[in-house]
């Protein structure tokens, strides 16, 4: 699909300097209370989300010292006991502590999430890049691949990879960041589509830019912002989908504890215990809201438009 | 845009190639297969290969196989359910309506509920309502939407026994317990796709706010409503196309879980249940059905960008 491009010798120089200014634009004036209040509860959010984040991670790490019983003691006189002192989020079908087993099963969520996503980026970018630059039979090739595999529902895929590879957690990162990698791509090409059409585009390749110049130096640098809050989403719809996996029992594999696998269990117990499904999912819903927090606050950071804009 | 449109769509057999060739080496072979190599992994244990090949009987070369399957499916013949005996092509055909009600439903709540909000929150950043808005949208994004609907099943069906709490009733057989029965699978399913595209959609306005156009539309004096209806929304309908065609693929997943724990018997269910009773020919039936409309609403979403934004170009 050969775009046009501007054709013929490149000349150097001749072009206004002024055509290649990219800056961002002049603010509106804010209405100051407001821009004060917003930066505030952003601030106050993003806070919250690193709080929760170090909370989860401190979890993951020290889960050993910090959970008051071993996750897989079974203790057959305190089976499904409600919330007490002794267990402050219950006990489960087997008497196993509800809280011990959250704490141990943030492992997982987070090996899974991050690593998956790490995955996807790194494809995704890259693939979307050279498809929307090139064009050509670059794009079509790595569209149709993208189109194929995004297809797919994820879910399902990601499940059906699981099935077949084996359930483990290292099978379900990949799966999860396979699956993952077309939305990342179809973002990246969207992106890259649209601004090398613009002016300072047209006017760094007039410049003689080179293509990798112009992709790493004037397109890249324009798309970091959605890439960014598409990966935030993307770390928490991974977990989303480990948890997933569990819960519909193909990820890991009982009795360690997981966040899904917890309230697979808890389904089955929603009548007379439903403390067992409170606190699992209530884990991922908290997780997850974090790394969205984190992430936003990522993007005002990033984004200098976003930041002091008019109120209305 | 004809020779366009009728590229894209001949372009298409090739991505069906490749989902079925996925789907194909997915379920059929597992180590060194085409598959796998394209996951880029050499990962599966030789027992359960074999014990596979054993069980389907897998002797001829690969292509072959692949090959006849291949004709099989493209003539509609999906195989034999292994559980039931039925023929694939029909269990999946007496599903596929259940699944397009539900999921309709669903995408129904996530635009109905999602694009007003974005538009909303977008045109008053940092007010208190964008800030509620925004607020509801992160969580509605981390909500799971199993554990929303064991939720909502422990509140509207254990303790206030107002809706009934799994099941599915066709919508002519009795219209008030079918709806009754729809909505929670549907607002569980829509929740997801409504704050996504608030969120997202939010996101694209302000950027599209953001530009020099927009500030001189407003320096030149324009009513800011024109400002926004003709400047903002018309730039930003490329990213919320992107949404909304994204959005399908995340439904019929939705729809897999949805369908699980409301006990609805779709597709989705009939994936899920294929997995666990190694019901290949069903699986693959099932995938390759979804897949052929995740396909379609994907094309769509192409076509819609070179009619939304000009400056790009089909060539």
């Amino acid at each position: 699909m050969g775009t046009k491009h501007l054709s013929g010798p490149p000349a150097r120089g001749a072009a206004a300097p002024a055509l290649t200014r990219t800056g961002p634009v002049t603010p509106g004036r804010p209405h100051r209370l407001l821009r004060f209040s917003r930066q505030v509860l952003a601030t106050r959010l993003v806070g919250m989300g690193l709080v929760i984040t170090a909370i989860v991670i401190i979890c993951a790490v020290f889960a050993d010292v910090l959970a008051p019983y071993n996750p897989n003691a079974q203790d057959y006189l305190a089976l499904t006991q409600p919330p007490s002192r002794a267990h402050p989020l219950g006990t489960d079908d087997l008497g196993r502590d509800v809280l011990s087993r959250v704490i141990y099963a943030s492992r997982v969520s987070l090996q899974v999430g991050l690593i998956a996503v790490g995955i996807a980026v790194s494809l995704g970018v890259t693939m979307g890049l050279l498809s929307g630059y090139l064009g050509g039979w670059p794009d079509t090739v790595i569209m149709r691949f993208v189109d194929a595999v995004q297809a797919f529902p994820g879910l399902i895929l990601a499940l059906a990879i699981t099935a077949a590879l084996g359930p483990s957690i290292g099978n379900a990162m990949i799966a999860i960041g396979f699956v993952s990698t077309p939305a990342i791509a179809r973002l990246m090409r969207g992106q890259t589509l649209s601004i090398r059409e613009r002016e300072y585009v047209e006017a760094a390749r007039v410049l003689g830019a080179s293509p990798p110049a112009i992709m790493a130096r004037h397109i890249w640098p324009n798309t970091t912002a959605p890439i960014i809050v598409q990966a935030t989403l993307l770390v928490a719809s991974a977990i989303v989908t480990e948890a997933s996996l569990s819960f519909l029992g193909v990820g890991v594999r009982p009795p360690t504890p997981s966040w899904g696998g917890m309230l697979r269990t808890g389904s089955q117990y929603l009548e007379v215990a439903p403390w067992m499904a409170f606190a699992p999912g209530g884990a991922i819903f908290l997780t997850v809201l974090a790394f969205n927090f984190v992430g936003d606050g990522l993007r005002r950071a990033l984004d200098p438009r976003l930041s002091g804009r008019r109120s209305g | 845009m004809r020779e366009y449109i009728l590229r894209r769509v001949v372009s298409m057999v090739p991505v069906l190639l490749i989902v079925s060739v996925i789907s194909f080496g997915l379920l059929y072979v597992l180590p060194g297969d085409p598959a796998i190599a394209i996951l880029g992994e050499e990962l599966g244990t030789p027992e359960t290969y074999q014990a596979l090949r054993e069980e389907l009987g897998l002797n001829d070369p690969l292509w072959v196989q692949y090959g006849n399957w291949l004709g099989r499916v493209v003539r509609g013949d999906f195989g034999t359910s292994i559980r039931t005996q039925e023929p694939v092509a029909t269990v999946l055909l007496r599903r596929a309506p259940i699944s397009l009600y539900v999921g309709a439903a669903g995408l129904l709540v996530g635009v109905l509920i999602g694009l007003p909000a974005a538009l909303i929150s977008a045109l008053r950043p940092g007010s208190r309502l964008d800030v509620s808005v925004s607020m509801l949208a992160l969580g509605g994004i981390a909500l799971p939407s199993f554990w929303q609907a064991l939720l909502f099943v422990y509140l509207f069906a254990v303790l206030l026994r107002w809706l009934p709490p799994s099941g599915y009733t066709p919508p002519l057989t009795d219209p008030w317990l079918s709806f009754k029965m729809l909505l929670m699978p549907a607002v569980v399913l829509g929740t997801h796709s409504a704050a996504v595209i608030m969120r997202q959609g939010r996101s694209a306005l302000l950027e599209v706010l953001g530009q020099d156009y927009i500030a001189t539309a407003r320096a030149k004096g324009l009513a800011e409503r024109r400002v926004v209806a003709l400047h903002a929304l018309k730039n930003a309908l490329i990213p919320i196309i992107t949404i909304l065609g994204l959005q399908i693929g995340g439904l019929v997943s939705g729809a897999a879980i949805v369908e699980t724990v409301f006990a609805i018997p779709g597709v989705g269910r009939a994936a899920v249940d294929a997995i666990f009773f190694r019901d290949y020919p069903v699986l693959q039936g099932a995938v390759l059905m979804l897949t052929l409309a995740v396909l379609i609403a994907n094309l769509l979403t192409d076509l819609a960008y070179g009619y939304v934004d000009p400056r790009i170009r089909y060539g």
